[in-house]
């Protein structure tokens, strides 16, 4: 057999080898799992023919309702992946890596929390709020679709490319070790010439491209297609808090799309823009990525703010309380998130004026913050408040949070943040405002629209034992970090001197994760209860008694969401339709709505390929990959045949089985 | 009847239940951090002791906002229950501009009042500032390698690495950078943390106000051994330090730019080392090496 030469093999495969596959147990076992698992969907797809229906209802669904389902089955997917990062580090810590065989040495423990920081963000918090945006904004104001729905298309595979990439280390190669934000000189090619960084650095940026997308998609839409008569002041608390985070979006994520862009030139052409050598200047990186990384907080909070605006309202059966100051504080917050960057490094040595303004700066936005939680409380003031379980998110949240706000507080006076920065204090602290907000807030929001896509409500006393073994796990996962911070122990230990007496500590935390691991396990276990009781638990249009707009449709909703566009004339416009019931007949009209288009898919296919040939340095790949999204863009762009017609009298058909089937179930 | 007493009994369950549980979980914190150091409570510093001080003001203020959170969250979902059909129900309330007033306006008190607070510590706890006392300051240059910590003493023509001696009440200033990726030197019981980071040179003043051996760390991600960048500072008496210095002088072991060369070469943890320093201006040599460039630089 002739020997292939070796430049041939350079030219197909970069640097890309066998060796690459090789991976130690823990890895492999989950890398092989993955595996496992994907090819079990694949081979249930095809035994029970599913293919088809697979690629018309879903790989090429433009409906934002679908999408955002899409949306939620990968970052629940993302979410064990995260979460399954967490039990090992904890278990690392816990055991102080003394255990007879090691668990994970220094270098895998790093690339475990570098991939658990950015899995959650970018792939779990990021997910749900695109998951809330396509599922909640155009029914909320009374829309038929977004504004670009073919781009909502391209944002998710490219969602999905990223998350594909993020997650191939377990496979083939490794992921970088530098930690979620990566800071040169570690991450630059002196410290690290390996294919982490870049893999970290890739999945990043295709994700992020779609997410800046999304952001301006949803921004669009909400400006310009609400129904008649929903002036800004009426708009939903959701959809204004979903308005700031888009506004977010397209300012901040520009700044991550050039941030990485000039690390990965730094990586791939030897530039040196955050060398310490040669003019480059690792400062400028740390100043950019916070840039961005600062107002990112903002937008997984603000929506998750949105949620519970929502759900407080509903289950106090009230109007909101305050909601011009809601409206305030929401584009208060907006704004103010894009000063106070430098607050994440005030130890890098700028002088006391410049500290003590962006102290100053960050405990501002705490007023704001403040006066939302105030407003949330008095929201169940004079009302009739239920227990549900997205209230108990709620109650869960207004505790955490505050208790969140506090530690930020006092990390936000710059001479005191001198003794937590970097600490597991800090640790607790985010994850306080992270989980504690962003994550409570989508498991309320989960919870509440649950019926609205389904038809039925989740099985209330398995939430409850989720909601009770999240929060206790979450104090006692959280607790020992803030006193940890306290004793001087630093982040990402994969061991510890055990004279400092820490351990103890981080056993309770240890068994914190575990019990969060049984909230987990229950929440599954509510779908799969829920699903398989669905028959008992169905419920009707209005199952909550709500008060906006995307309630006043059929459930599940329809493909064209709205039979009729209705006119909104007041805030809580579905609140006041219920008062005030229409008696005229609705006027159908022909509606269009986008024809299903599989572009999107094969954008994000060649997305994944362009990453992957970034990582291993393919550059046919990188070339070829390139020019087809090009060309398929130009090609989409061009096509004028993207909408297809349902008549006024199809629309009536269909109206009159819905409300047949309402009725019907009504009396059963 | 038989169907209240039931329910009596299961809501009793729930409350002897969560308050195991609560006293659990109190009595878990406490036994496993009792006895424990915890130095940015306990310091040993004039500059940590005032961050402490700091700290405390910071959460007194923050508890003006905390305690009527969490009493106003769970009187007013107690009172407004749905089961408590006897309280008022106002649906169509939509707010009320003098509570709105009240609480758009009492954080902007306590925040002006932090601000304050921030503006004088900030200033007054810079790390760049320099410390006021009658003794002589002693000059510590701090060398981050990937991964051991060097201390060089230039006045004492002596080194150290993985443990820094100094004087009790005595200002120490330091200056710091890195010959690896970006740390962050950290001592809690003494002051606050600063980066160090290659090509440059941050500083920072302290001064241990009590004999006493205190940790330190790294607190920033520098790569494989980053957790082993950890070490001791060990403030004694101005006799004892002087006798120390004295004797490191002449220490067999010999820092110069070749055995530098070969220490900050090494990835494992070495053992605390003292060293003669036989190089004039390791520091800045360590700060130049980052700094040969195509010419723009500085």
């Amino acid at each position: 057999m002739p020997q292939i030469p070796q430049e041939w093999i350079t030219f197909l495969f970069g640097r890309l080898t066998l060796q690459d596959f090789v991976h130690e147990p823990i890895m492999a076992g989950a890398g092989i799992g993955m595996v496992l698992g994907l090819v079990a969907v694949l081979i249930g797809l095809t035994v029970f023919k599913k293919w088809k229906w697979l690629w018309t209802n879903w790989i090429t669904a433009l409906d934002p309702k679908k999408i955002g389902i899409m949306y939620v089955v990968v970052s629940a997917i993302m979410l064990l992946r995260g979460f399954a990062d967490a039990l090992l580090l904890r278990a690392q810590q816990a055991t102080n890596n003394n255990l007879p065989v090691e668990l994970l040495n220094a270098d895998h423990f790093q690339q475990i929390f570098s991939a658990h920081g950015s899995i959650m963000i970018f792939f779990v918090a990021m997910g749900l709020i695109a998951a809330m945006f396509n599922l909640l904004i155009p029914q909320q104001i009374g829309s038929r679709d977004v504004a670009f729905p073919f781009l909502n298309s391209v944002s998710f595979w490219l969602f999905v490319a990223g998350m594909i990439l993020i997650n191939a280390p377990l496979v083939v190669g490794e992921f970088s070790n530098a930690g979620w934000l990566a800071y040169p000189p570690l991450s630059g090619l002196e410290f690290n010439p390996g294919t982490g960084v870049d893999y970290w650095i890739w999945s990043l940026q295709i994700a992020g491209i779609g997410s800046l997308l999304s952001g301006i998609n949803f921004f669009v839409t909400i400006l310009k297609m609400r129904a008649p008569g929903m002036t800004l002041m009426k708009m939903p608390i959701f959809t204004w808090s979903a308005l700031g985070s888009t506004m977010l979006i397209m300012a901040a994520f520009p700044i991550l799309t050039v941030t990485l862009g000039l690390l990965s030139l730094d990586r791939m052409i030897d530039t040196n823009f955050f060398t310490s050598t040669l003019g480059g200047n690792p400062m400028l990186y740390i100043n950019l990525i916070w840039a961005w990384g600062h107002p990112e907080v903002y937008i997984l909070v603000l929506p998750a703010f949105g949620i519970f605006s929502e759900v407080v309202a509903t289950f106090s059966g009230k109007r909101l309380f305050g909601y011009k100051s809601m409206v305030y504080a929401i584009m208060a917050i907006t704004v103010l998130s894009f000063t106070v960057w430098l607050h994440h490094f005030f130890t890098m040595g700028a002088g006391a004026d410049v500290n003590t303004f962006f102290g100053i700066m960050t405990m501002i936005i705490a007023i704001p913050t403040g006066v939302k939680v105030f407003n949330w409380i008095f929201t169940m003031y004079r009302g009739r408040v239920r227990f549900t379980t997205p209230m108990l998110w709620f109650i869960g949240f207004i505790v955490t949070f505050t208790i969140g706000g506090l530690t930020g507080v006092m990390m936000s006076v710059p001479a005191a943040d001198f003794q937590f920065h970097n600490s597991l204090f800090l640790v607790a602290h985010f994850h306080n405002m992270i989980i504690g907000g962003v994550l409570f807030g989508a498991f309320a929001g989960f919870a509440y629209w649950f019926p609205k896509f389904t038809g039925f409500v989740l099985n209330e006393r398995i939430g409850k034992w989720a909601f009770w073994s999240w929060l206790v796990g979450f104090i006692l996962a959280f607790g020992p970090l803030y006193i940890l911070g306290f004793m001087g122990a630093v982040r990402r230990l994969d061991h510890y001197d055990p004279s400092l007496g820490w351990q103890g500590l981080f056993i309770v935390a240890g068994v914190g994760v575990a019990v969060i691991a049984l909230g987990v396990f229950f929440q599954v276990l509510q779908i799969v209860v829920s699903i398989i009781q669905r028959k008992k638990n169905r419920v009707g249009p209005d199952p909550w008694n709500a008060r906006t707009l995307e309630w006043a449709t059929h459930t599940p909703t329809p493909e064209y969401n709205f039979a009729v566009i209705p006119k909104v004339t007041e805030r809580d416009a579905f609140w006041e339709m219920k008062k005030n019931p229409s008696k005229k007949k609705p006027a159908y009209e022909d509606i269009w709505v986008p024809k299903s288009s599989g572009v999107g898919a094969i954008i994000g296919l060649f997305a994944l390929g362009f990453g992957v040939a970034a990582v291993w340095h393919i550059w046919w790949l990188l070339v070829l990959s390139l020019v087809a999204v090009i060309v398929l863009v130009i090609v989409k762009l061009t096509d004028d045949d993207v909408e297809r017609k349902l008549s006024a009298e199809e629309i009536e058909e269909e109206e009159k089985k819905l409300i047949a089937k309402e009725l019907k179930e009504q009396v059963a | 009847m038989r169907d209240d007493k039931k329910r009596l009994l299961k809501r009793g369950l729930q409350i002897i239940v969560s308050c195991g549980v609560a006293l659990a979980i109190i009595a878990a914190f406490v036994f496993v951090t009792q006895g424990r150091d915890i130095p940015v409570l306990d310091p040993h510093g004039t500059i940590a002791d005032q961050q402490k001080t700091l700290i405390l003001i910071t959460v007194a203020l923050g508890v003006f906002v905390v305690i009527p959170v969490f009493v106003l969250l769970f009187a007013i979902l107690w009172k407004y229950r749905a089961s408590n059909t006897k309280a008022k129900y106002e649906p169509e309330l939509e707010g009320n501009k003098g509570l709105e007033v009240l609480w758009w306006g009492i954080p902007c008190l306590i925040i002006l009042a932090l601000a304050v607070i921030t503006y004088i510590s900030t200033h007054a706890l810079d790390p760049y500032k320099a410390l006021e006392s009658d003794k002589t300051p002693i000059k510590v240059q701090v060398i981050s390698t990937k991964w051991n910590w060097v201390f060089v003493y230039p006045d004492f023509n002596t080194a150290t690495v993985n443990y820094m001696n100094i004087p009790d009440n005595t200002p120490i200033n330091l200056e710091l950078t890195s010959d690896a990726p970006m740390n962050s030197f950290w001592v809690p019981a003494l002051a606050g943390q600063v980066y160090t980071m290659n090509g440059m040179a941050t500083k920072l003043h302290f001064m241990a106000d009590k004999v006493g051996s205190y940790n330190g760390s790294t607190a920033n991600i520098s790569g494989e051994a980053y957790a082993d960048l950890r070490f001791k500072v060990n403030a004694m008496s101005d006799t004892d330090f002087y006798a120390w210095a004295e004797k490191a002088k002449s220490s067999t072991n010999v820092l110069n730019d070749e055995t530098y060369a070969e220490l900050s070469a090494l990835s494992e943890r070495q053992p605390e080392t003292t060293y003669a320093l036989k190089t004039e201006d390791l520091f800045n040599d360590v700060i130049m090496k980052y700094m040969h460039s195509g010419g723009t630089s500085h």
